[in-house]
């Protein structure tokens, strides 16, 4: 009997490891990307909570720039009505395209990179998304769904710059950024009017405000935290949130027209 | 009232034979076919700057893997199209260029023009190493700003050729009483230099993004003079300084010209690039005050560029033509090449000349 309870208990075990080492039965489908990810206090999600905001603007936000796509006929083609830059997003007093995270306040916590990958996509001549929030040595795949070439130009004060030449539609490339930054600029040096702008963060605490202004970062650890909303005319704005366990508060941001005037 | 007073004349050289054997007119325009062309390079060059088109190809030598040569034109797009066309210019001047070093070297028995043949050569592929770089490593303002002044170094060598090749120049005219003007020699020297300098500080200015950096004109921030200063506004205010420099330098040049009594066919060697020199500062000005007014419009920046080019060189032309009589010196008859005996700088009555064809003694002329 002690016999056949030590099979039974080999059996297990086996299968066990088997399944670790295939991965089955996990509910990680994200398995961090770095092994060697730095081993410091981890989140513990029964007492994580959010903040939630909404940013505003206040007055009579500027017209967005309009944009010729004389330069390349593709462009011109793939763009039937007419084409703005994406500059002031507002809709009832709401800011869309603020890029909002957690600048300060987690101390030691770590986060292991994710294996996911972020794509920005050049399509119809724009880049999509225009704002963005990725992690440090995330994987960023650039993709080219656009019948002409582009380049995709990265403008980085604290990571390396790149300049990658896509001429070909289907085209895929990928880039990892190394070091925190808020915000790395990109352009298209062929179709000039092409910008967006990536926050390139070392926590998952980011987001970007969406047509209603809104944004939410869930699963914070309870703490106090500088909030920081950026905006790529406005410039930054921040805030301080102090979070007890399991609480959710609020962070608003507003943005000015005079701020948007004296740009 | 004489604008110099002290204008001290050398004595008087014979003008020095012409030499029919060295004219080669079909060399002369071809020389000048290179020179126009090296115009429509550094236009296509300011045009890639002002239209921000630099890095709109991203790899070099090869365009988006392509062979420059083979990429296909309907993908001329955007600012591919002033970036790829600058390349493309640019391999074609330094086609031309290769042509005419080597014309110069077959048929130019002068040696010191076969050496200038060469070093237009080296300059041209130094500047094609320099534009490559400055895409590969982004832009860096100290190797652009190297690319544009050793732009304006082969323009000028071009020009050069073409003047030295010219029959006038070959025949001598340029060299005779008038032209014999240290003064006018030294001003002329030094406006060339400053303007050299001039368009140094201002590639600088562009290529650091200054060109704005004091936003409005004459007025400095509403003021005579900058209210506040970081490196930008420096760089753009000496530029303006510059310009004030060069204006002044080319009109005292000027001023010597007329004052010497320039006339016939000599005079005209240095009165015409004279008053195409003080024509071509005061369009330079303008253009350079409305590329301020108009907020850097892509076509009245590229031309201040261009412009900045023919002041240089027109003011080369000038400086060269003050000094003709010392390249007659230079020129060879046959194998034969004649060097002033150093007799020569104090007496004027005597042109002492050694012949140094294979070590022999000296002779007199």
């Amino acid at each position: 009997m002690r016999l056949r309870n030590m099979w039974v208990s080999a059996l297990g075990l086996t299968l066990a490891a088997s399944m670790v080492a295939c991965g089955g039965g996990s509910k990680e489908t994200s398995a961090p990307a770095d092994s060697s990810a730095p081993s410091g206090q981890k989140v513990d999600a029964a007492t994580a909570g959010d903040v939630n905001g909404v940013v505003s603007f206040e007055g009579v936000a500027p017209k967005n720039e309009p944009i010729k796509m004389n330069a390349d006929p593709v462009c011109v083609k793939e763009n039937t009505t007419p084409q703005t830059q994406e500059t002031y997003e507002v809709a009832d007093g709401k800011l869309a395209n603020v890029f909002v995270y957690v600048k300060d306040g987690l101390g030691a916590y770590s986060f292991d990179t994710p294996a996911e990958k972020v794509t920005i996509d050049q399509k119809n001549c724009r880049y999509h998304p225009h704002i963005f929030g990725i992690r440090v040595n995330q994987t960023l795949e650039i993709l080219n769904s656009d019948p002409t070439l582009h380049n995709i130009h990265a403008l980085p004060k604290g990571n390396t710059e790149f300049n990658t030449g896509q001429p070909i539609q289907g085209m895929k490339t990928e880039h990892k950024f190394t070091a925190k930054e808020v915000m790395v600029p990109f352009k298209c040096d062929v179709h000039g009017w092409m910008n967006a702008y990536v926050g390139v963060v070392d926590n998952p605490y980011f987001a970007v405000t969406d047509k209603d202004g809104k944004f939410s970062l869930k699963g914070l650890p309870p703490g106090t935290y500088t909030i920081e909303a950026w905006h790529e005319k406005l410039g930054p704005q921040s805030t301080m949130v102090t979070l007890g366990a399991k609480e959710t508060k609020d962070a608003n941001f507003t943005f000015k027209a005079a701020a948007a005037a004296t740009d | 009232m004489r604008l110099v007073r002290h204008v001290k004349s050398r004595p008087v050289l014979p003008a020095p034979p012409a030499s029919p054997a060295l004219v080669n007119s079909p060399l002369h325009r071809f020389a000048t076919l290179v020179a126009g062309c090296t115009v429509l390079l550094v236009l296509a060059g300011s045009l890639v700057t002002s239209t921000g088109s630099g890095l709109s190809v991203p790899d070099w030598p090869t365009t988006y893997g392509w062979n420059m040569f083979a990429f296909p034109p309907s993908k001329w797009v955007g600012g591919i199209l002033y970036e790829h066309g600058h390349r493309l210019i640019a391999s074609t001047v330094g086609f031309l260029t290769i042509v005419l070093a080597v014309w110069l070297a077959i048929q130019d028995p002068r040696r010191w023009m076969k050496w200038l043949g060469a070093a237009a050569l080296g300059a041209v592929i130094a500047q094609g190493v320099l534009g490559g770089l400055t895409v590969l490593f982004f832009l860096p303002a100290s190797v652009s700003t190297a690319h544009a002044g050793l732009a304006e170094i082969f323009f000028c060598m071009t020009v050069a050729i073409a003047l030295f090749t010219s029959p006038r120049w070959i025949e001598g005219v340029g060299s005779r009483e008038h032209l014999e003007n240290i003064a006018l020699r030294r001003a002329a020297t030094t406006t060339t230099v400053l303007v050299y300098v001039q368009i140094l500080v201002g590639a600088t200015m562009r290529h650091t993004g200054a060109g704005l950096a004091i936003p409005d004109f004459p007025l400095m921030f509403g003021h005579a003079w900058p209210t506040h200063w970081d490196p930008k506004i420096a760089i753009h205010f000496a530029h303006r300084v510059g310009a004030l420099v060069v204006a002044l330098a080319v009109a005292t040049t000027a001023a010597l010209v007329w004052s010497r009594g320039a006339r016939g066919t000599s005079g005209k060697a240095l009165t015409r690039p004279a008053a195409l020199l003080v024509a071509l500062v005061v369009v330079q000005i303008t253009l350079g005050a409305l590329t301020v007014l108009s907020r850097r419009d892509v076509w009245i920046n590229s031309v201040h560029v261009v412009c900045g080019a023919l002041v240089l060189t027109t003011s080369l032309v000038l400086t060269l033509r003050t000094w003709r009589s010392k390249f007659a010196t230079m020129t060879v008859r046959g194998d034969v090449r004649l060097k002033p005996d150093a007799t020569t700088e104090a007496t004027a009555a005597t042109r002492s000349v050694r012949l140094q064809a294979d070590g022999t003694t000296g002779a007199r002329a």
